[in-house]
């Protein structure tokens, strides 16, 4: 039992052994996963909005009509993550 | 090994302390180093709580009865298999399970995560911690499951012989994974609340592990119904237990949250609902747990009162107090980034069907805690049984299986009036034909059977129109041959055709509950040999009575099982052979003579069944044991006189006199009571269930690379010149 705990207690402390590491720009890393969770959720929207077209839940007029839109937010998005990687220090 | 096992649980309980300050300590401080060791302080957790339930496990294996759990539910003559599971029939056991099953969970998702959701992880790590070092508590200081005793017993007092079915071993680890995996987006929601973190990156990591939440506690709960059905001799599946209802409770709220989570990932709505119902099934998924540990409520289930009640009624107030001053506190950050564009629409479909589900949950809860609340007001304790129940929930779940249909009929954001009126064609007419049907059949006993008949065919038809259109709309697009275009459609829209298969499920689920509830036969009668019973369209005839004598794999005398043999014939059809018998297993009470002994101590019912797809003929006997009494009693005294005996020879004579007992049965049998039920279409409750599975699993499985493949700078350009010459 005492080999087990003292197995525990180094797998526990190993990160602590090998120094301090600052967490750096967590701030930006995050809004970042949530620019790229936003964008994979458009992605999915664009080929619902396809798919209920196809399935005869849109007319073709209403589908065009939602598509061009969901692209655009679509677009918006990527030029949020391009403007975000290019502000994010090498 | 006893002191082995505590000393794991302190080291447990000292590495969620421990892991707590150092992830809260990590975050604060944006030490990684100190979030890494609180991230295997998870892990740490989880190998500690391995070696304590394989310590225990043994114990069980080798029957060490110097363990008072281990003598207090197995003995030598209990199967190995529920031996193995018997662990879990306990209070301590099973806390051991959850807290095991917790730390597995925990460890599961803080490695996915390792890289990712770095601001909200080391809190969720905090909360999940925050858990185990609750139940880890109760372990040591309350509820240990490693207490030995000075004098251990040569047999232990064995497991409740209403446990013995397979269904029921492993129903606990089934609902204790669903109750352990909801606590995961329980930690992450409140880490993304204190972090402010609020897009849908935490929603999609945990994702995965709510809907496996979700379909474990589906599978548990479903596991429990179908032991209801075989074993407690009620012939029932559901009886608005409140241990049913504790766990019906979190598993409604997760659906809510699963289809509403989805208008949050599309639109940015509903963040506020969203993270409340994710939070409210945390809630109930450990006021679950605390309906069945505190004894506060009356149940087949319960372990009886404890000293568990206070605890977990603190834990809680803490998790509802905490909860709604995060949500209160982030308001501002939780607002809808939109509005609901249509009340036509698949949103306005997901609310409604959202406050259908809430709505069934509230009444389950309403009815669970109404003796408490009764009690605490009046003074006095009222109940509540299954008519209360069913008032409530049935036009309720009769407005959610038709919305099971119609929200996949609709568009995102908007539908039009006439897209309506094509899509909802088909299955507004297969709706109507089987209401026509029926009524001209003469089912009109049952307005609510016959609406849910008529509301499952509009989901059939809805989920077949949409199939059938999905594969038209692939092959257009491939020239795959049907099979072919189905699988890819399927492949390529998991969550979508998952979801269309759960639906399907449960529209076959309900009607099995519909005409099981409406349209059963149930007779209670008191045949002799060579009597015969009309139910429906079955005659029954008590051909004759059995009785038998079961030993143990040690030759131990285990149970009597005392029944009858049935001459089933449907109408004109073949004639079938059914069997059905009580057990009886002798009880431990020292006071009782050796014969009694057998007759005072649990019986479990082993119930005949003839399943088919249409209907289920289901038997039970209640043997007339007061005819015997006397030749009990005569056996008692004759032991109590007798000369000191052997073991040996104990047992010898023992299997002696209840082999002449159970002969004297069979020669001359008394009358016996029987329980005969003629219920249509119970079958379709299990398969439905299974659909609901398979749906669940086909939506959980993870989508392949290619679906997972980044947006090239080819895929950008290409976005951006089709919007261009749109």
């Amino acid at each position: 039992m005492l080999v087990l705990v003292a197995v525990a207690v180094l797998a526990i402390a190993a990160p602590l052994r090998h120094g301090h590491q600052a967490e750096q720009e967590v701030a930006g890393r995050a809004e970042r996963a949530d620019l790229h969770a936003a964008r994979d959720a458009k992605y999915a929207e664009i080929r619902d909005a396809e798919m209920d077209y196809r399935t005869g839940k849109l007319s073709e007029a209403d589908w065009r009509a939602m598509d061009r839109q969901l692209r655009r937010e679509a677009v918006d998005l990527l030029h949020r993550l391009d403007a975000h990687e290019e502000s994010e220090p090498a | 090994m006893a002191l082995a096992g505590s000393t794991c649980l302190a080291a447990a309980l000292a590495i969620c302390l421990y892991g707590i300050g150092a992830s809260l300590y990590g975050a604060r401080a944006r030490r990684r180093d100190f979030v890494a060791s609180g991230r295997r302080a998870v892990y740490a957790l989880a190998g500690m709580l391995v070696v304590a339930m394989g310590i225990l496990q043994m114990a069980f294996v080798r029957s060490d009865f110097s363990f008072e759990l281990v003598s207090s539910h197995s003995s030598t003559t209990t199967p190995l298999f529920y031996r193995v599971t018997a662990v879990w029939s306990s209070q301590e056991g099973s806390l051991l399970l959850w807290v095991l099953l917790l730390a597995l969970w925990s460890s599961a998702i803080l490695f996915l995560t390792r890289r990712r959701l770095r601001e909200v992880a080391p809190y969720a790590a905090a909360v999940l911690l925050g858990f185990g070092a609750f139940f880890c508590a109760l372990l040591v200081f309350l509820e240990s499951p490693f207490t030995t005793l000075a004098a251990p017993p040569a047999e232990g007092a064995g497991l409740n012989p209403l446990l013995r079915h397979p269904s029921m071993m492993i129903h606990p680890p089934m609902l204790y994974s669903g109750y352990t995996l909801f606590a995961v987006p329980f930690a992450f929601a409140v880490g993304a609340l204190i972090t402010r973190r609020l897009g849908s990156e935490w929603i999609r990591s945990t994702r995965p592990f709510t809907l496996a939440a979700w379909l474990f506690l589906g599978m548990g709960i479903m596991l429990g119904a179908r032991w209801s059905y075989m074993e407690l001799g009620w012939g029932g599946y559901w009886a608005w237990d409140p241990v049913e209802n504790a766990s019906l409770m979190p598993w409604l709220t997760g659906t809510a949250f699963l289809h509403s989570v989805m208008i949050q990932e599309k639109r940015g709505m509903l963040k506020v609902w969203n993270v409340s119902l994710v939070l409210a099934t945390g809630v109930l998924a450990i006021l679950g747990t605390f309906l069945v540990r505190s004894g506060i409520l009356e149940s087949i289930h319960a372990f009886g009162a404890s000293t568990l009640g206070i605890p977990f009624l603190v834990l809680i107030v803490v998790m509802i107090g905490g909860s709604i001053a995060l949500v209160a506190s982030r308001a501002e950050r939780l607002r809808s980034e939109h509005r609901l564009d249509s009340l036509l629409s698949r949103e306005a479909a997901f609310l409604l069907n959202n406050l259908v589900l809430v709505g069934l949950c509230f009444v389950v809860f309403w009815g669970t805690f109404f003796p408490l609340i009764s009690e605490a007001l009046t003074g006095q304790e009222a109940s509540v049984g299954p008519p209360w129940f069913n008032r409530y929930i049935t036009p309720l779940a009769l407005v959610l299986v038709l919305l099971s249909g119609i929200g996949p009929l609709i568009a995102w954001r908007r539908a039009t009036a006439a897209n309506l009126r094509r899509n909802f064609a088909v299955p507004t007419g297969a709706a109507v034909s089987v209401l026509v049907a029926l009524v001209a059949v003469g089912v009109t006993s049952s307005l609510g059977a016959l609406l849910m008949f008529s509301f499952a065919a509009f989901v059939f038809g809805a989920l077949g129109q949409e199939l059938w259109r999905g594969v038209r709309a692939r092959r257009a697009m491939s020239q795959d041959s049907v099979p072919a275009a189905l699988l890819a459609l399927v492949r390529r829209n998991r969550r979508r055709y998952g979801g269309y298969l759960v639906h399907a499920g449960v529209a076959v689920m309900f009607v099995g509950v519909a005409a099981s509830s409406a349209f059963q036969d149930q007779r209670l009668v008191e045949l002799r040999p060579g009597q015969t019973e009309r139910i429906g369209d079955y005659a029954l005839t008590y051909e004759r009575p059995t009785s038998r004598l079961v030993a143990a794999s040690n030759g131990r005398l285990e149970r009597i099982d005392l029944g009858a043999r049935l001459r089933l014939r449907h109408d004109d059809g073949p004639v079938q052979t059914l069997t059905t018998f009580k057990s009886y297993f002798p009880s431990t009470d020292p006071s009782l003579g050796p014969i009694s002994r057998f007759f005072e101590g649990e019986a479990t019912s082993e119930v005949a069944l003839r399943a088919g797809i249409t209907q289920d003929l289901w038997a039970a006997v209640a043997p007339d044991i007061g005819r015997l009494r006397p030749r009990i009693d005569e056996g008692d005294q004759v032991f109590a006189t007798a000369r000191e005996l052997s073991d040996d020879d104990h047992e010898a004579f023992l299997a002696q006199a209840l082999a002449g007992l159970s002969r004297s049965y069979t020669d001359d049998p008394p009358p016996a009571t029987f329980r005969f039920i003629a219920s249509p279409l119970v079958t379709w409750i299990w398969l439905g269930a299974l659909l609901v599975f398979a749906g669940g699993a086909t939506a959980l499985w993870p989508a392949g690379a290619r679906a997972r493949r980044p947006a090239t700078a080819a895929g950008l350009a290409r976005v951006a010149r089709e919007l261009e010459r749109a």
